[in-house]
């Protein structure tokens, strides 16, 4: 009997690798880290491998690391995998190299996604295979989630038996995120296809003392190219075994596969070449051509290498005249993409030879596609064929995109399509917090289990943290379902947020006489009339069948909160008819009970509350015949918005980031700055409302607001004489700014209604102390004025930075922060750091970031949140990779030093046109304050205008170096993924240096960006991804590390807990003229705390003592003070209070209660030694002043 | 000599009970506790609210930000199940049961009808002896009647004796108009004890932060006024066994209470004070002062002074009021 089961690809490959294998090296990485995911959890639940043990699963510090315990384990006998992407199976190269040019048999499982160029994608294409297919590693392409189950056994079994390493790649998300009906391997199915006698031998070449060998060596001219070139024949016999290990495979599952899978007409004349998911859509497209009288043929390629000349040739129709082959990467300055080359190669080969059934060259053309996971549809592979049929196609063209400047891309009908009537298709627009994705997850089991009915979705999320849009793609027929392309043409379409329905066109895949749903307080009277004009129209013209639910009231009155996913589950059952409505609901239930179960009963009885719910509240409306709606769809970005922001960004924005051209975009990846404020994306509920009256201006909610959207000015009474009606201000109170009025305004259309300004204002009204100087008042009635005060507040004068006491928070936060309105998580913990940082020095910065959350918020289009002040001025971003950022900066660094010396140089040789008094001046300053700085810029001004016109090549070259003698401020940032692992090589050299950089570590104590994965920064006792038991040991003490090299000025700081004390930390690692590193403790929304109260959180850390705040300066070592200042007291509060207060630890009392027991008492013991330790240095008398290390 | 009581219908060596609270959280305490001559011991009260929010504490964490950015559609490892705090407490159930041989009651904290009869049941599949029901509750509705209140605090009984064998006390509070009515009441609906009374953690507010705070106050010997007053009026007059609570720190606050009718005494801020083995001196004490007043058994004195038995019945009603501040005036 076949055992179906719905799962993503993600999960179809780990079930086949984790049976059999027993070591798996791993390190997270977008797409892949599901993969390694899996294979920890069932690893933590003791699920068994095909022989009965549970094999080990150990995360490390990079790819690279988890490449070379992947080879070590292989050496030494085990069966070993490992998971991976991108710029992971780049790091991983190396070690490839050593694998196969030892033989060893394994496989690495990849995601196939974008390479990091003029920018990072985390999405699919195959430029990261194609990068690594020189290692010598066999690379199986597969092209479907049962493909990619399959592949993952055929691969295992072929490579024990060829020695070849294998590389098995399926498209990133298209694939490995794609859910879908397949058929589940069974554990005798893999039994039947892995022959112990090959396993037996893998062991037999192990590494053993007993029977030792030397590997790894060095060879010299006389000897390696020969040594090399004795592994050649394994090489010739591996297509041989991989298509044995695939017949045999059909003999055990029924599935038969081809190296070379033809499909088409036998005597076409025309035919595709593809590999990856695109093989699905093109043999969707090629059938639904040839029904309609077309002759073609498609070839798809599973193993690309070795690549098998003559079973390619063999596998064409004889007939052929002409082949279009498609990759989906770019080699740009190369004779072709890979694949062609490899055809064209192939072809030529054996035609000089002859003696195959193909007499003649067939026209070749080659063609990219797809990139980053652009979506491929059948429109785009009827082009192809188009142009393969045109009387001089194009060559090197692209297709999927308008190629405006150098003219090679492919024109498509995008009305052409393939769908089938047999197929349903639904989309669905959600909120990520509204759990929508899990719900239409749930759906697709429910059908692909309890119907016979294939199924398949797709998610599509987009690129803000905080109030992300996700559109949910679903498809369901009797018939596997080949479409890896997204659903244009949906019979059914659920809009699940009605402030979607402002700003977006949600009929535009919708087909005529589809079902519309939508989620709205108006009922089925008042419904019609709240819709935009467009809105309308569009559904008289498609004759939608529109029904209406008010699911936020019901999810409210079953306690379901904002989560509506079970409430609109239920509508899409009972309007699809895909089940009787009996029948889904029973499965509805049941699926809860399986799904939330653990959780415990009251969820359970609250999702089954709101089904039961649900059906009464669910209203068809009735459809006028005519469009009345006054109310026209929202612009994607404010009017005022220059050109650029309106017709790239806000199109990118607005969803219509398909449709723009090449010459839409600058050719080396740059992006204007300060474009946020354009968003307006309006996603509090709730916004914070000042009250002038009880405010005592100590400016905590400016300095927490992770989105930047309250802020403090402090102007003459004169300015606000035009301010609007609802405008507030009062007298300011700090001495420094008598006579002056005070100003906090809130960016209502930006806030994200976090509430942690709320939480921490220290200041309670006197007649009613439930009421803060800051409190949550809804946003809709508020929008209009608060945008015309922000309008007005923005256009007061800023505050001359010269007369900022900077190390006085209340005073401090009156500088404009140059980091606004980003894309993090509402609450974040990080941001604020970063906002600090750029109200601090943004308007000189030069900042370096890790890939991770800060390079998301930062700079994922389409906006980024770094701005620019009056002048023009604020930081200069740029992203090198994870691995890297301490040595990309430090490269700012050396660069911005040579030019500032070249042009101290230049300024002395033109001291005679200068005037020496401006040279001395210039070289001289010491630029330690904002006063400092000021005069700089000042004497900068004057030395260009005297540089200007004078007719010199130093002259010229000094202006465009003057700028350095300003002092830039060097930032190296990112979290502690990158800090305390992956780059913490790179960050070590860095700190050794003694240059003048500043290191910011936003430690969220987790890898967050991809999810939760342990680093070595987790405490102990905390659960996360590969420490679902409670990480066993302690946290790294970076800090101390880095003190121990006695010139860097390290700073652990916590905003939550000592506000003033971060400020400080900032000014002085700034001022330090080595190197910096400042710890930020950041709360997350990985640690399972309510991101309200994240500022809390942090102050629990420090009242406890997990969390130190203190500061090492070696500017006191060498005036002879201790430089070690511990600035946090003594704990008051047990460590267990602060553990349970957070789910990331307390979670583990639920589940291994046990652990948690020894895990929180060895976490008090761990905070008693380090508070003994570093109360011992920071009290200790140094002997000599000096910059020696510490211990 | 003879300190054995009968408590909801268990016979028990001792009045000397450690009632529900933290010092009973941990198995070695309750070792502790057996050793040092405890009668029973009372495991701390699961909470209503307990049972329903960690199960949603914990869905809203592992859900909150899941699947809105592609690479991080989870936070969490996909733990298998979850031990919420009720499987906590019935396995400690279990393990009180297995380790002592003094009864175990179990003990429950809420105010509403619903949802947790089924959780009683439970408790007495795990083994407990007893149940004590907290029903701890605030009418601050307006609209509430005295009888709104007394009658979902007889609801709630009727639906756990419906649910279970095993006997069940009732902790209350003394804020009733009639409190003997009440009693009479509960009896009537089947509680097999009261537990008088419940010591609600009062508010405070907190000057600095401008905050309401609850903080757990120890109990004074002045606590125990109450109680013994409540014991004496109902001993002999209902079915129910009769507990004490509030204000029991020594020797003499046991045995007063033993004679104002209580057939045990509830022990716990003198506990936290001074630990478990401080029952074992308790019982010295009593020991003591029943020889030397040549008591044999505390089945002799129990009740000797209730209302019933005492020879001024009026001393535990409103005349002794009336004679307290006409005293306080002659001082």
């Amino acid at each position: 009997m076949k055992n179906f089961t719905t799962i993503d690809g993600n999960e179809a490959v780990a079930h086949v690798a984790y049976r059999c294998n027993e070591v798996m090296g791993i390190y997270p990485i977008t797409p892949s880290s599901g993969m390694g995911e899996w294979c920890d959890q069932w690893a933590s639940e003791g699920v068994k491998n095909l022989w009965g043990t549970v094999p080990s699963v150990i995360e490390m510090q990079s790819e690279a690391g988890a490449a070379a315990v992947v080879h070590g384990s292989l050496q030494t006998g085990s069966l070993t995998c490992t998971f991976t992407a991108s710029q992971g199976l780049l790091l991983k190269i190396p070690n490839m190299f050593k694998i196969a040019g030892e033989l060893t048999p394994t496989v690495f499982h990849i995601t196939a996604r974008a390479i990091a160029t003029h920018a990072l994608s985390i999405f699919g294409d195959h430029s990261d295979v194609m990068a690594a297919r020189a290692t010598g590693f066999a690379m199986l392409s597969s092209a479907s989630v049962q493909e990619a189950q399959d592949f993952a056994l055929i691969a295992q079994a072929a490579t024990l038996e060829a020695r070849v390493p294998f590389l098995h790649f399926f498209d990133g998300f298209r694939t490995s995120h794609e859910v879908s009906k397949i058929e589940l391997l069974s554990e005798d199915q893999m039994r039947a296809m892995i022959d112990e006698k090959l396993v037996m031998a893998h062991r037999t070449r192990a590494m053993s003392p007993d029977r030792p060998v030397l590997r790894g060596t060095a060879q010299n001219p006389d000897v390696f190219f020969q040594a090399r070139e004795a592994a050649n024949s394994f090489y010739v016999a591996c297509p041989g075994i991989v298509q044995n290990a695939m017949d045999k495979f059909a003999a055990v599952t029924g599935r038969p596969y081809q190296l070379f899978q033809y499909s088409g007409v036998p005597d076409a004349e025309h035919v595709l070449i593809i590999m990856g998911s695109g093989g699905e859509t093109a043999r969707e497209t090629v059938d639904h051509l040839n029904e309609r009288g077309a002759r073609l043929g498609l070839l798809q390629v599973r193993l690309y290498r070795p690549f098998d000349v003559q079973r390619f040739v063999q596998s064409l129709p004889p007939t052929v005249k002409a082949l279009a082959v498609l990759d989906r990467t770019k080699e740009p300055g190369a004779s072709g993409e890979p694949l062609y080359q490899d055809v064209v190669t192939a072809l030529a080969e054996v035609l000089a030879n002859g003696g195959s059934a193909l007499k003649t060259m067939p026209r070749v053309v080659g063609g990219r596609y797809g990139l980053s996971s652009k979506d491929f549809t059948p429109a785009m592979i009827k082009a192809v064929f188009d142009n393969l049929a045109a009387a001089r196609p194009k060559n090197h063209f692209t297709v999927g995109i308008t190629d405006d400047v150098t003219n090679l891309s492919l024109a498509y009908d995008p009305e052409f399509s393939t769908e089938s009537d047999k197929v349903i298709r639904a989309l669905f627009y959600g909120l990520g917090s509204d759990g929508t994705v899990g719900a239409n997850k749930n759906s697709i089991k429910i059908i692909g289990e309890e119907t016979d009915n294939y199924a398949q979705g797709y998610f599509v999320y987009d690129s803000k943290k905080s109030g992300s849009m996700t559109v949910s793609h679903l498809r369901f027929g009797p018939m596997p379902i080949r479409s890896s392309y997204l659903v244009s043409r949906a019979n059914f379409i659920a809009c699940h947020q009605p402030v979607f329905l402002e700003r977006y066109d949600m009929l535009k895949d919708l087909i005529a006489g589809g079902t519309l749903l939508l989620n709205s307080p108006f009922g089925p009277d008042r419904i019609w009339a709240s819709l935009p004009r467009a809105t309308q129209e569009a559904i008289i013209k498609k004759q939608a069948k529109l029904f209406v639910i008010d699911a936020t009231k019901v999810a409210h009155q079953t306690g379901m909160g904002g989560r509506i996913n079970t409430i609109m589950q239920v509508c899409f059952f009972a309007l699809s008819g895909v089940l009787p409505r009996e029948e889904a609901i029973a499965a509805i239930k049941y699926s809860i009970k399986k799904t939330y179960g653990k959780k415990g009963e009251e969820v359970v009885q609250k999702n089954i509350a709101a089904v039961d719910q649900t059906l009464a509240n669910l209203f068809p409306v009735k459809v006028p015949d005519r469009a009345t709606a006054t109310i026209e769809l929202l612009p994607p970005v404010t009017p005022n918005a220059p050109k650029y922001v309106r017709d790239v960004l806000g199109r990118i924005f607005g969803g219509e980031g398909e449709s723009l051209p090449v010459s839409a975009f600058a050719p080396d990846g740059t992006f204007p700055t300060a474009t946020a404020q354009y968003e307006k994306r309006n996603l509090a509920l709730e916004i914070p409302v000042w009250d002038e009256k009880t405010c005592i201006q100590c400016a905590k909610c400016v300095a927490v607001c992770p989105h930047a959207t309250i802020r403090l000015k402090v102007v003459e009474s004169s300015a606000l004489e035009m301010a609007p009606a609802a405008f507030k201000f009062c007298d300011a109170r700090l001495p420094e700014w008598k006579g002056l009025k005070f100003s906090l305004q809130v960016a209502a259309e930006d806030c994200t209604g976090c509430g942690i300004c709320v939480d921490v204002c220290p200041a309670r009204n006197k007649t009613e102390a439930k009421l803060k100087a800051i409190n949550m008042r809804p946003q809709a009635p508020l929008r209009d004025q608060e945008r015309t005060n922000w309008d007005f507040f923005l256009g007061l004068p800023e505050v001359d930075r010269r007369k900022v006491k900077v190390t006085q928070l209340r005073q401090q936060q009156v500088m404009r922060p140059l980091f606004e309105f980003s894309g993090a998580c509402a609450g974040c913990g990080e941001t604020p750091y970063l906002k600090l940082l750029t109200q601090l020095f943004g308007d000189r910065a030069v900042m370096a970031n890790a890939t991770g959350c800060s390079s998301i918020y930062g700079g994922n289009l389409p906006t980024t949140p770094y701005a620019q002040d009056a002048n023009g001025r604020g930081p200069t971003w740029n992203n090198s990779l994870f691995e890297d950022c301490a040595e990309f900066g430090l490269g700012f660094r050396v660069s911005i030093d040579k030019q500032r010396e070249f042009a101290g140089e230049l300024l002395q040789r033109l001291a005679g046109t200068v005037g020496d008094d401006l040279v001395t001046a210039i070289l001289s300053a010491k630029q330690r304050d904002e006063a400092d700085i000021y005069d700089q810029r000042e004497r900068v001004a004057a030395l260009k205008q005297k540089l200007v016109g004078v007719d010199s090549a130093d002259a010229r070259m000094l202006l465009a170096l003057a700028d350095n003698f300003v002092k830039r401020s060097v930032w190296l940032i990112g979290g502690d993924g990158w800090a305390y692992d992956i780059g913490y090589g790179g960050l070590d050299h860095v700190l050794a240096s003694g240059r003048d950089v500043n290191i910011l570590v936003l430690d969220t104590e987790v890898y967050s960006n991809t999810g939760g994965q342990m680093s070595k920064s987790t405490p102990r006792g905390a659960v996360a991804k590969f420490a679902a038991s409670g990480k066993p040991l302690g946290k790294k003490d970076l800090g101390l590390i880095a003190m121990s090299y006695g010139n860097v000025y390290v700073a652990s700081v916590a905003m939550g807990a000592k506000d003033e004390h971060t400020l400080k930390a900032f000014v002085e690692a700034e001022a330090h003229s080595g190197p910096s590193i400042i710890i930020a403790y950041s709360h997350c929304i990985a640690h399972g705390i309510n991101m309200t109260y994240g500022m809390r959180e942090q102050k629990a850390a420090v009242d406890c003592g997990q969390w130190l705040l203190y500061r090492y300066d070696p500017e006191r070592a060498a005036r002879g003070e201790n430089p070690l200042q511990l600035d946090s007291p003594a704990a008051k509060a047990k460590v267990q209070d602060y553990l349970l207060s957070e789910n990331r630890f307390k979670m583990l009392t639920k589940s291994k209660p046990e652990a948690a027991k020894r895990l929180f008492e060895q976490a008090q013991n761990d905070v008693n030694a380090r508070w003994q330790l570093y109360s011992y240095l920071a009290a200790r008398k140094p002997e000599v002043p000096s910059t020696v290390p510490i211990a | 000599m003879d300190l054995s009581t009968t408590y909801l219908g268990l016979k028990l060596r001792s009045p000397l009970v450690p009632s529900a609270s933290p010092m009973t959280r941990e198995l070695a305490d309750l070792k502790r506790a057996e050793d040092a001559g405890a009668g029973a011991v009372v495991l701390p009260s699961v909470f209503e609210e307990q049972l329903r929010r960690e199960s949603a504490e914990l869905d809203l964490a592992l859900t909150q930000g899941t699947e809105s950015f592609a690479e991080a559609l989870s936070y969490f490892p996909q733990l298998g199940e979850f031990r919420l705090g009720p499987e906590d407490y019935l396995e400690y159930i279990v393990k009180a049961k297995a380790g002592l041989k003094i009864p175990v009651i179990a003990s429950l904290n809420g105010t509403s009808a619903g949802g947790w009869t089924d959780y009683a049941k439970k408790i007495q599949q795990a083994g407990a002896d007893a149940l004590e029901l907290n029903i701890y509750y605030i009418p601050t509705d307006s609209h509430l009647t005295a009888l709104d209140v007394e009658n979902t605090y007889l609801d709630i009984l009727k639906a756990v004796k419906g649910a279970v064998n095993i006997p069940v006390a009732v902790k209350l509070s003394p804020f009733f108009s009639s409190m003997a009515n009440m009693a009479h009441k509960l009896d009537m609906a089947g509680a097999d004890a009261l537990v008088l009374f419940n010591r609600f953690y009062q508010p405070d507010i907190d000057l600095e932060t401008l905050e309401v705070e609850s903080s757990l106050l120890l109990s004074t010997p002045q606590a125990r006024r109450l109680p013994l007053r409540w014991v004496a009026i109902l001993h002999g007059r209902i079915h129910a066994s009769l507990a004490a609570t509030s204000g029991i720190h020594t020797a003499q606050d046991v045995l007063k209470i033993l004679m104002a009718g209580a057939d045990v005494t509830m022990l716990c801020s003198v506990l936290f004070r001074k630990g478990m083995p401080h029952i074992a001196a308790l019982e010295q004490e009593m020991r003591q002062w029943m020889t030397e007043h040549e008591y044999e058994s505390v089945a002799q004195l129990k009740g000797s002074l209730s209302q019933k038995n005492c020879p001024d019945p009026s001393a535990f009603e409103r005349a002794q009021y009336m004679r307290v501040i006409s005293t306080y005036k002659a001082v």
